[in-house]
């Protein structure tokens, strides 16, 4: 089990014929996921080759799911046609939505999480690094090689915080690692990761990574409260960040005394969520989780 | 998200049709005089900085003369509210409120949707009505879908509970003000207070605007003319022009990272590592992103290194998608180009991708700046050490 995505996952890739897609296209195919296609309405009705693989380009998505049974489609589109490519997705009835393009306008990504409402499509990100679900699949830029399969669930806003936590405890592997994103609007959250982790048989204890900007930790504390009984360890980046600065992340700005660290902290701490200082004091203190759950590392 | 100065959110408003007073801004008293000589009568001389609380820091004057404007305007300019330093100040006629109002309309990040912030007791800081009377400040959610047309505009004001007789006024100001967030992809648009003036007439005497960096990015190059640039920190400005996503900060041990969550950790860390060290901090947040090849690593540390404050630089990377090889090249190539302009010790962490060849290209360069170490942590305690030695 995992969450979300797993080896019977079929992957479409929209925006595949770019150089963001092509190049991540490859890698996914050499991780072993079942990539099936793209989809490029000007380039309908060939093919491209990407990691060995022979990949049918299609002119829509709902084309792509039609012919090809697709579960998935990983969005590779530029930021201005972003809104319209999920939009697409969407009314395609695509299950999985993952949009990695950085830079989408923020009303924009709020005009599509609308149009979510009711829909039976999860969209994962914008601005995001993806999921993995080790030795299965993959459905974004992850590099598959970090970590293995394990008991560890990991949400995170940020990807390479993904990566440097999944290296950190690749002796235990993860059930599943989701990168929800850094932008103020996203559409698969915290939240609803730890439900899906809550629910999932194989994953033991969760990872949640979180940064300055917004309340979707304290949100996150709120729900970790009431719904889930499986052991959370948190990490938050951004205490040194000045008030009123965009830290990389659309998203990580501290307004006024709103969105600091420190709150977010406090508020999972206040909800017996052990927060880690550093990545690395972070990873201890999961493997003493795990240590206390009776698992074993690698 | 980029905020704007008053004359700026009200140059928007006046393009969208809310009734506002432009004024003129200047740059010198001088300046200030001639405009109140021209706009006659009483003026008011407004500090314009990115900033609230202008009133209270004393950056707010009315001027009953040229004279007292060219007197207010020298005292105004130059001044400093919370640490900007005010270069221009807004000459408007003044126009005793006989009611102030407060309205925004906002990026809801919690619900992921709009809302809109309107007030009958407007003028003082909306915070302050919220806590002393909740009841009088209205929260509408907006949909992102549908938007906010007359019906809803309506609502909105009968909501609010506006006077009857401004009614009409206020359904088309929240309309054009709504207008304002959406097409120019606004994540704040603030007006406080907006006023009832004599003769029952509504006007946005104050305006607050931020705007969405992406979307000015992707769909509005116009939004440039905004920026001020002399007023920028020099070092941002450089790394602007770079292509470089750089924060200046007030510390010793400047940082490169790859990633925006983990440039983030590593502030942090260093800031906790520095406490064992005589108390340095980060210099600053840089993240090269994914493919730092020598270029763009050379481009960050010229950046930093002309920071007077750094003392010792750390890069901090985790070759995710980005190879460690490659990154250890960009260091490599990055010495070369700066050559004798690089002068202060660096602490190199490589970790993931290529990890490896990565640093077997940093021993072999065998530089007499670059110190390598292992761990995230380890690098950050060397760095510190670096800085306060």
């Amino acid at each position: 089990m995992s969450i979300y995505l797993n080896k019977d996952s079929k992957i479409i890739v929209q925006g595949m014929t770019g150089g963001m897609g092509a190049k991540h296209t490859t890698l996914m195919v050499e991780s072993g996921a079942n990539i099936v296609g793209g989809v490029n309405a000007r380039k309908a009705g060939t093919s491209v080759e990407l990691g060995g693989k022979d990949l049918p380009v299609f002119g829509s998505v709902a084309e792509a799911m039609k012919e090809t049974g697709a579960d998935v489609s990983v969005a590779f589109v530029p930021p201005k046609f972003t809104k319209d490519a999920c939009i697409e997705a969407i009314d395609a009835e695509i299950p999985l939505l993952v949009v990695i393009t950085e830079g989408v306008p923020v009303q924009d990504s709020a005009e599509v999480v609308a149009y979510l409402e009711g829909k039976s499509t999860r969209m994962i990100g914008p601005n995001c690094p993806g999921i993995i679900t080790p030795e299965e699949s993959l459905a974004g830029i992850t590099p598959h090689t970090i970590a293995g399969k394990g008991p560890v669930g990991l949400v995170s806003k940020s990807g390479t915080l993904t990566y440097q936590m999944m290296f950190e405890l690749k002796d235990f592997g993860f059930s599943t690692a989701i990168g929800i994103g850094g932008d103020p609007v996203i559409g698969t959250t915290h939240i609803d990761a730890l439900e899906a982790f809550e629910n999932d048989p194989e994953t033991k204890a969760i990872v949640m990574i979180g940064e300055i900007g917004g309340d979707a930790e304290e949100r996150a504390a709120a729900y970790i409260k009431d719904n889930v009984t499986k052991p959370v360890v948190g990490y938050v980046a951004g205490f040194t960040a000045p008030e009123g600065k965009t830290m990389g992340h659309a998203g990580a700005i501290v307004s006024g005394s709103s969105g600091t660290a420190q709150a977010k902290k406090e508020a999972l701490e206040a909800v017996g969520v052990k927060v880690g200082k550093t990545p690395s004091e972070t990873a201890e203190l999961m493997r003493a989780v795990l240590n206390d759950l009776g698992l074993k590392s690698l | 998200m980029s905020d704007l100065m008053e004359y700026q959110a009200k140059e928007l408003f006046a393009k969208h049709g809310v009734t506002t007073t432009l004024g003129k801004v200047v740059e010198t008293a001088d300046e200030a005089r001639a405009a109140a000589e021209e706009l006659g009568g009483v003026t008011v001389i407004k500090a314009q900085v990115k900033a609230g609380g202008r009133g209270k820091a004393g950056g707010v004057k009315l001027a009953k003369t040229a004279d007292e404007a060219f007197e207010y305007a020298s005292n105004i300019l130059g001044m400093e509210i919370k640490g900007l330093t005010v270069n221009r100040v807004l000459v408007t006629p003044a126009t005793p409120p006989v009611e102030e109002y407060y309205f925004s309309f906002l990026l809801d990040r919690s619900n992921r949707s709009y809302l809109c912030i309107a007030s009958v007791e407007g003028g003082v800081e909306i915070e302050e009505v919220a806590k002393t009377n909740p009841d009088a400040v209205k929260k509408i959610a907006i949909d992102a879908l549908t938007g906010v047309d007359e019906a809803k505009a309506t609502a909105i004001v009968d909501e609010a509970a506006f006077p009857a007789e401004l009614r009409d006024q206020a359904i088309k100001m929240v309309q054009d003000l709504w207008k304002v967030f959406v097409e120019e992809d606004a994540t704040l648009v603030e007006v406080n207070p907006l006023a009832r003036l004599e003769g029952d007439k509504l006007e946005a005497l104050d305006g607050k605007v931020s705007l969405d960096d992406n979307a000015s990015e992707v769909r509005h190059p116009e939004h440039e003319q905004f920026e001020i640039r002399e007023e920028a920190d020099p070092l941002e400005a450089k790394a602007k022009d770079l292509g470089l996503n750089y924060v200046k900060l007030d510390g010793q041990v400047g940082i490169i990272g790859n990633g925006a969550g983990l440039v983030m950790s590593t502030l942090d860390v260093v800031a906790y590592a520095g406490e064992n060290h005589g108390g340095v901090k980060p210099a600053n947040f840089l993240d090269i992103g994914g493919g730092a090849n020598a270029q763009v690593m050379a481009n960050g540390l010229d950046v930093i290194l002309n920071d007077e404050q750094v003392k010792s630089v750390f890069v901090n990377v985790f070759g995710g998608i980005t190879a460690c090889d490659e990154v250890a090249n960009g260091i490599k190539g990055a010495l070369e180009l700066l050559g004798d302009k690089a002068t202060k010790p660096l602490v190199v962490r490589l970790d993931g991708n290529n990890v490896e060849q990565g640093r077997a290209i940093l021993n072999e360069l065998n530089h007499p700046l670059v110190t390598q170490v292992d761990t995230m942590d380890g690098a950050a305690d060397k760095a510190a050490e670096l800085a306060n030695a």
